[in-house]
Formats: C-alpha cells, structure tokens, sequence
C-alpha cells in the first residue's frame, strides 16, 4: 500500500489516478496518525514553492514524522516538489530546510532560455544498473515543470539538460528516490517508470 | 534538450467531441477521453480541449467529460472554452486538467488572468488570444468570442500584458489562416514569440508536414492542429518522424501508449 501525503502543496488527483491505473493500491494521507499500517511506501507530491511547501510540511507534522520514517530505513518516493524536498535545503525564498534524506541544495536554473522549464526533456540514464526503460536505450523523455533544480550529485542516476544548464531528474537511494519531472504526465514511459520506482522501493 | 510539442484540439460540445470546419457541419466525432487516448497513443504530446457548449448544463456536462480524461489519460491537457470565473477554473483543474485557456473573459476582465494564475500557478494559465490582420492599419488585432467580435486590441500588445498578469503560454491563433490548410501566419509566430518569453502555442492553418516545421522555425513552442488529425490526412508518429529528420528536437518513442504492464 502507498500512501500518498496531502499537506496542501498541489494536485494529487493525477498520481492517484497513476498508480490505480498501473494496479499499485494507493490512499491519500492528511493527517500522520491516519497513517495505517498497511502503508509501505510513502509518496510525497508537490507543487508550488519550496518554502511554504517545507513550512506545511513542518506545521502538519509530516517533516519530523518522514525524516524519522527514512531514517527507519522505510521507502519514500518524492515528485517535482516532493523530491526537491527530499534534499537538504533550497534557496527559493533565500533558504529553506529540507528534509536532507539527499545531499544538496535547490538552486534555480540558471543560463536556460525560459522560465519555468515547462515540456517534455530528454533523461538520460548514467547509473551503471540496467536503465529503468530497458536495455536498449539510455535515454527516454518525460514531462517537467519547475524553476528550481539539484545539480548532479553522488545520489543522481538520470540526467535532464535545458539550455546550458545541467541538473539531477533522478536521484536514487536503497531506501528513497527522486523524479524531478512528472512520471503521472508522461504517457506510457512515466508509468512504466513509475511502476518500476514502486517496485524497487517493495523489494 | 527541450522538446517541440505536438498537440491535437478537440472541440467538445454537450460532453461529445464534434468536427467540422469553422464551426458549421459538426459532426458527431465520439467521446472526448476516447478521443484523447488515441491521440495519446498515436504520440500527442499535449492535448487541448475547448468546450463549445453553450447550455445552461455546461458546467455539469464539463465535469463529466474533463473527468472521464482525466482517468484515461497520462499526458498534460488543457481545457478552455467560456471558462469566466477562477472558481470555474479552479474547479477544471481540480478534475485533473493541467491547464485551463482563458479568452473572451480574459479580454472583458483582464484581472481574471493575474487571479487564476496566483491561485493555480502560471503553469496552469493559458491565454487564448485569436488575432486577424487589419490590413487598413497594417496590424494584428484580437477577436473574440470565438473570432468572430473585433476589440480593436492590438495583438502583441495585449500578449505583452497577458504575460505581465501572470500567464504561462500563449495559445495564438490566426483567425485568417483557420481552416485554409495553407500554412501558419509565420509573421504572427515571430511577432508574438520575439515579444515575451512564455512559450507559444501556433494554431490555425496547418495542412500539410512542412507547414508544422515553418511554424516551428517562426519560433512556435507548440504546435496545435485540429482538422489534418481528425481526418488522419497527417498520422502524428509520421510527423514526428518528418521533424525529427529535419532536425526539430522531438519526444519520438517507439510505443507512447505502452504501460509494459506485468499481468
């Protein structure tokens, strides 16, 4: 079972209708104590801006509660916002704490013709684990919206280049991962790479 | 690198998709999800939507269809048509619409756009403007109400102050080239895309695949097409593979639909 976080930072109709439509049993969450036991993953969305995301997160309790969970060792996914905060800080609104299950920090993209970076952009795979969409390609395209990015750390596993900027779409641990873009908006490939994040963080 | 997106529009009318030109001879065409999910498969990128109904059971009608997408289909899509008040547009995309177009009512009531766009995010605000030239001024002027009311508004006057209220992607639509099937107005595309930096979304005229690559050089961001889809005169994958080869950065996928789903 994954339960998917509400703290009122963004939409999370389109992930839910994701998951059910590749078969994996999921639930929203609001409140920390309605989290039941059957609930092994813990998916945590986002739009909007890092620092009042962080702030709700904070207010609900979720920040203290998830940095506990991870610690455990229980798996966490986390998407656009919701991997963002998964790192350790961001300077959208001076600075904000994340919750530092990865190392880095949120900068805005710099040296890129527009802004927000909103389309579909080439991923590619530099992990050196079979890619996620096969053997055959190491690249594949999946769909972003954001200003904001985490440069390519030790954790990165896939890699998106807009204008002359360079920065993590996949950050990976044993226990956690990252998109940076919507896997819920991509077509087929985002929910076959959705399914696999969730089948990687069941094992 | 960031791709050029392809995006089919369907018009929707009392929750059933309908085709026709210029708006006379509709035709029945199926549901709208249906619709959608075979576009999406064929490599739509985006999806856009404008609900030409004008019953008082609209709203109702709405949230059935945009719902029914939304179970369906796993690309963004936006959603326009008479949308009037930022309840109205909250409410779309509380149903799973990415987006929601904004026109006539933007040009009544500017504000709207600076409200939707604080309550929903830029991302989520589109800006609908069809223009016309004024050949006696020698300029490009805004319609409205479906193209068929003249403001007098200057176009990329009124897309510079679109993008300045807050919308993230102007949707431009050349009210002379509609339905001719003879090309974009290119100088329109350049205009529009020389003078703000949202991205912009070409419609109106597309009839043949170079038509879609000049648009795309005139600096479209997106390209919108309705009628060469529908009549599958255009197959999107040939497409795509046409600009690709022509050296346009394009998502080119082998199976846009395949959820490799383990049974």
């Amino acid at each position: 079972m994954i339960a998917i976080i509400n703290y009122g930072a963004g939409n999370i109709g389109n992930i839910l209708r994701a998951l059910k439509f590749i078969g994996k049993e999921a639930l929203v969450v609001e409140k920390t104590f309605d989290l039941s036991h059957k609930v092994e993953i813990i998916l945590l969305p986002g739009v909007g801006s890092f620092a009042p995301a962080s702030e709700k997160l904070k207010k609900t309790g979720w920040f203290d509660f998830l940095k506990d969970w991870e610690e455990k060792g229980k798996p966490i996914l986390g998407i656009c916002l919701g991997m963002q905060l998964l790192c350790e800080s961001s300077t959208e609104g001076n600075y904000s704490e994340g919750l530092g299950i990865f190392e880095g920090t949120i900068k805005k993209l710099v040296n890129v013709p527009k802004l927000p970076h909103i389309g579909w952009n080439e991923v590619k795979w530099i992990s050196n684990f079979t890619s996620p969409w096969g053997e055959s390609s190491k690249e594949a395209y999946f769909y972003f919206v954001h200003s904001y990015a985490l440069e390519v750390t030790n954790n990165t596993t896939g890699i998106t280049t807009y204008g002359e900027s360079l920065f993590s779409a996949i950050i990976q641990k044993p226990n956690a991962i990252g998109f940076q873009f919507h896997p819920e908006r991509s077509g087929g490939k985002g929910l076959s790479l959705l399914r696999w994040a969730i089948e990687e963080l069941e094992e | 690198m960031l791709t050029k997106r392809i995006i089919p529009c369907l018009d929707v009318k009392n929750g059933r998709t309908v085709k026709g030109i210029n708006f006379k001879g509709l035709k029945d065409a199926g549901e709208p999800a249906e619709l959608a999910l075979t576009y999406m498969n064929e490599g739509a990128d985006e999806i856009v939507f404008l609900d030409i109904s004008a019953s008082n059971e609209r709203r109702k009608t709405m949230a059935q269809w945009v719902e029914k997408v939304a179970q369906r289909i796993f690309i963004p899509f936006t959603v326009g048509g008479g949308i009037s008040s930022v309840e109205e547009a909250k409410f779309i995309i509380s149903l799973g619409a990415d987006k929601i177009s904004l026109n006539t009512s933007a040009v009544r009531e500017p504000n709207l756009i600076k409200e939707c766009s604080q309550l929903l995010g830029s991302q989520a605000v589109v800006l609908a403007v069809d223009v016309a030239f004024n050949g006696k001024k020698g300029r490009y002027e805004v319609f409205v109400n479906g193209g068929t009311t003249p403001t007098g508004l200057e176009a990329i006057s009124w897309i510079k102050r679109g993008v300045s209220l807050g919308c993230g992607e102007i949707l431009l639509t050349s009210i002379d080239k509609d339905g001719t099937k003879d090309g974009y107005d290119l100088r329109l595309i350049a205009e529009a895309s020389n003078s703000v930096n949202v991205p912009i979304i070409a419609s109106g005229g597309a009839g043949k695949k170079e038509d879609f690559l000049e648009a795309i050089k005139a600096g479209a961001d997106g390209v919108l097409a309705a009628s060469v889809f529908h009549y599958d005169q255009i197959k999107i994958k040939d497409l795509k593979k046409y600009l690709k080869s022509e050296g346009t950065p394009i998502r080119e996928e082998e199976c846009y639909g395949c959820t490799n789903r383990k049974n």
